[in-house]
């Protein structure tokens, strides 16, 4: 199932490709892109996992980004 | 401006003033001192702070901690000036960041401001406002002047313009009347509409389109992969430097510890990534911006990159090059007006459902006097004979293709088919004359095809289910480099497939085509590009390109607003990596100070997003626009 994910106030473009590179990597994960220019986070993830992936994403994006907000979208 | 920015203007301007009356002090020592502290607290207080807490969180390479150590040196090696005019002036970068960005994510989310806020749902004779979502296919909804249109439908009731420059970039109002289509995201100019829809809020065009937009920029471009990459090694890299450039030097040589660790610390202003990462981004995103602005959505930065490279362009014939409808092409009595040899034509296929028939008569245009037409006789494969009477006698009329001339002796001299399907007409043994009907090249096409080779694309081919001999007279008239005739839709695919081997390494080709029937070979193209976008979901779904309207130029548009791109990505690329690394290198060998290092990282920032802002505006050259009047 696919996500999206807002992160209004992403402001540093490096810390964007930072959580990008994050959330790729979590397991559940089959593919992750953050846009810096539309601070859009979509995530494919394995069916079952969304919830698990979602809540492990804002770990990362409050991690590297605390300024920025997460809001699901969809 | 936002709140924190003007904050931060505030903060600057303080900190400026400090700085200043700090410089003009110098000699005053400590009160100079004191002014630059405020000076560095007022700009960047927060910094250190920031790189406490992202250590705390485990990230420790980031800009705050490495200003924090560039700062700190300096000002542990006497350089209080330059440790203010570091922060100030990454500060002010900063500022001048956010405030780019912010504007140009405004300037395209107003662009596609197309998204409609509500309905006015019609219910048992009471008009209600309600969430385009809760409006159900076949509802009546009213639309009054101003408002946007919320779903696709079919006007009931009402005339009015719609302006839908939002949709398909085309300036002009569309008229519509009862019985007409509407889009959504169209806005309603005068005329208050009565509108049954036919669509859900979701299927409609314009749910399909933000979607679309939204979605644009996950697809990232190999520019842009390639400087993520590229920040992720060149920041540890530098750091690591500055540490060797520390400690080595000073250990063998023998003292000089302050000389080096200012050096040190320069390396580390420079080392901050940002500059890159976003200027590339936001020139993708300007470019994005320009191409919806005229109409032609991309369905991701990647397909910027690979128009810009376009070698093959395949077409698709009907309904890209051709308009896909039969017309009267030309008409060639022997003797005789033209206008008594189509009525002959007209009153002979007056039986006829067959599309030829109704083209010949559509191009005669007036009611046909059925007491002229007596016995009628179909010869499949062939054509037509009818009794027709001529001047009070009846005659022995033969109407059909060259097999039926052939079968019943007639001379035929007109010369043989142009482009198109010739349709002969004999009195008795008699030859009367041709009547041609072929598609017609849409009015957009030659000058579209001269503006691609303009732009450098080298071969343009044409597939088509059509004939051989057709697609070749078509291919002709344009100057297309290759015709295939007879396909199925899967030979299509096969002969783009033969072209993708062809074209030369490193360049792209692209299928343009109107979205019908041709999903496999669009989605096989490096880029498929969809025609007609507006009312085919077909066309939005498989294509990497959807061009609203249907004109053909738009493909010139798209491939110059990639070329810009490309430059101007490519130019921020080589500038800002360029001038980083000279600065690193005069700075290792004491040719450059700290001040040219704050060059390296604000100045190469401001001066490549300046750049990147560029990409956002696209003028199209009014030379290679022709106008058509109708």
């Amino acid at each position: 199932m696919r996500k999206i994910i807002k992160l209004e106030g992403l402001c540093c473009a490096n810390c964007a490709a930072k959580i990008e590179e994050g959330v790729k990597k979590l397991p559940g994960v089959k593919e992750a892109v953050l846009s810096f220019m539309t601070q859009r986070l979509t995530i494919e993830a394995e069916d079952g996992r969304e919830d698990a992936v979602v809540e492990e994403a804002q770990k990362i994006a409050k991690k590297i980004e605390p300024e920025a907000g997460f809001k699901i979208l969809r | 401006m936002t709140g924190k920015q003007k904050k931060m203007v505030f903060r600057l301007t303080v900190s400026g003033i400090f700085f200043i009356s700090a410089v003009v002090m110098e000699y005053k020592g400590l009160w100079a001192g004191f002014s630059y502290i405020l000076a560095y607290l007022f700009a960047g207080y927060d910094i250190p702070w920031k790189a406490l807490r992202n250590i705390k969180n485990g990230q420790v390479f980031d800009e705050n901690f490495l200003m924090t150590i560039a700062t700190f040196g300096a000002i542990a090696v006497g350089s209080l000036e330059e440790a203010v005019a570091v922060m100030l002036f990454y500060q002010v970068g900063e500022l001048f960041n956010d405030y780019a960005v912010n504007k140009s994510r405004k300037s395209i989310q107003e662009l596609m401001d197309i998204n409609p806020e509500y309905a006015n749902l019609l219910r048992d004779g009471v008009e209600e406002q309600v969430d385009p979502y809760e409006v159900e296919v076949g509802d009546t909804i009213i639309i009054r002047p101003g408002e946007k249109v919320p779903l696709d439908g079919v006007v009931l009731q009402g005339s009015s313009s719609l302006d839908v420059k939002a949709l398909t970039g085309e300036p002009i109002p569309a008229e519509v009347e009862a019985g007409s289509n509407v889009i959504s995201g169209s806005i309603n100019l005068n005329g208050v509409l009565q509108v049954q829809t036919t669509r859900l809020f979701d299927d409609s065009t314009v749910a399909k389109i933000l979607e679309l937009v939204e979605n644009a920029s996950s697809r990232k471009a190999k520019a842009e992969t390639f400087i993520t990459k590229f920040a992720r090694v060149y920041t540890p890299i530098v750091v690591g430097l500055a540490l060797v450039l520390a400690i080595l030097p000073p250990l063998l040589l023998g003292g000089g510890w302050e000389s080096w660790i200012y050096r040190a610390c320069s390396f580390l202003v420079v080392s901050c990534p940002c500059a890159l990462v976003i200027s590339v981004p936001l020139s993708f995103f300007g470019g994005l911006g320009a191409a919806s602005k005229n109409g032609i959505l991309l369905k991701g930065s990647n397909y910027l990159e690979a128009m810009a490279n376009l070698n093959t362009i395949v077409f698709d014939k009907t309904g890209t090059l051709t308009n896909g409808r039969f017309q009267v092409s030309d008409v060639a009595p022997v003797h005789g007006t033209r206008e008594a040899l189509l009525e002959l034509a007209a009153l002979g296929e007056y039986h006829s459902t067959h599309p030829i028939a109704l083209s010949v008569k559509e191009a005669y245009g007036k009611t046909v006097d059925t007491g002229r037409i007596g016995q009628v006789e179909e010869i499949a494969g062939h054509g037509i004979h009818a009794q027709i009477q001529k001047d009070g006698e009846w005659h022995e009329i033969y109407i059909g293709n060259r097999k039926l001339m052939d079968q019943q002796q007639i001379l035929v001299d007109t010369p043989s088919e142009i482009m198109g399907t010739a349709l002969y007409l004999a009195d008795g043994r008699e030859y009367l004359g041709a009547v041609v009907i072929s598609d017609s090249i849409r009015p957009d096409v030659p000058a579209a095809l001269a503006g691609l080779r303009q732009q450098g694309v080298r071969k343009l081919v044409m597939l088509t289910g059509d004939r051989e001999e057709v697609g070749k007279a078509v291919a002709g008239k344009l100057g297309l480099d290759q015709v295939f005739g007879n396909l199925l839709p899967g030979d299509k695919v096969s002969r783009v497939e033969a072209l993708l081997k062809e074209k030369p390494f490193g360049r792209t080709l692209a299928f343009v085509g109107d979205g019908i029937n041709d999903a496999p070979v669009l989605a096989r193209a490096d880029v498929g590009i969809a025609m007609g976008g507006i009312g085919s979901d077909a066309a939005v779904e498989a294509a990497d390109v959807v061009i609203m309207d249907d004109e053909p130029s738009k493909i010139v548009d798209t491939i110059q607003i990639a070329r810009k791109t490309m430059g101007i990505v490519r130019q921020n690329i080589v500038f800002a990596i360029g001038v980083k690394i000279a600065v690193l290198i005069l700075v290792a060998l004491g040719y450059a100070s700290m001040w040219a290092a704050v060059f390296g990282d604000v100045g190469v920032s401001v001066l490549a997003i300046l750049n990147a802002i560029r990409a956002l505006s696209y003028k199209e050259p009014a030379s290679g626009k022709i106008e058509f009047s109708h």
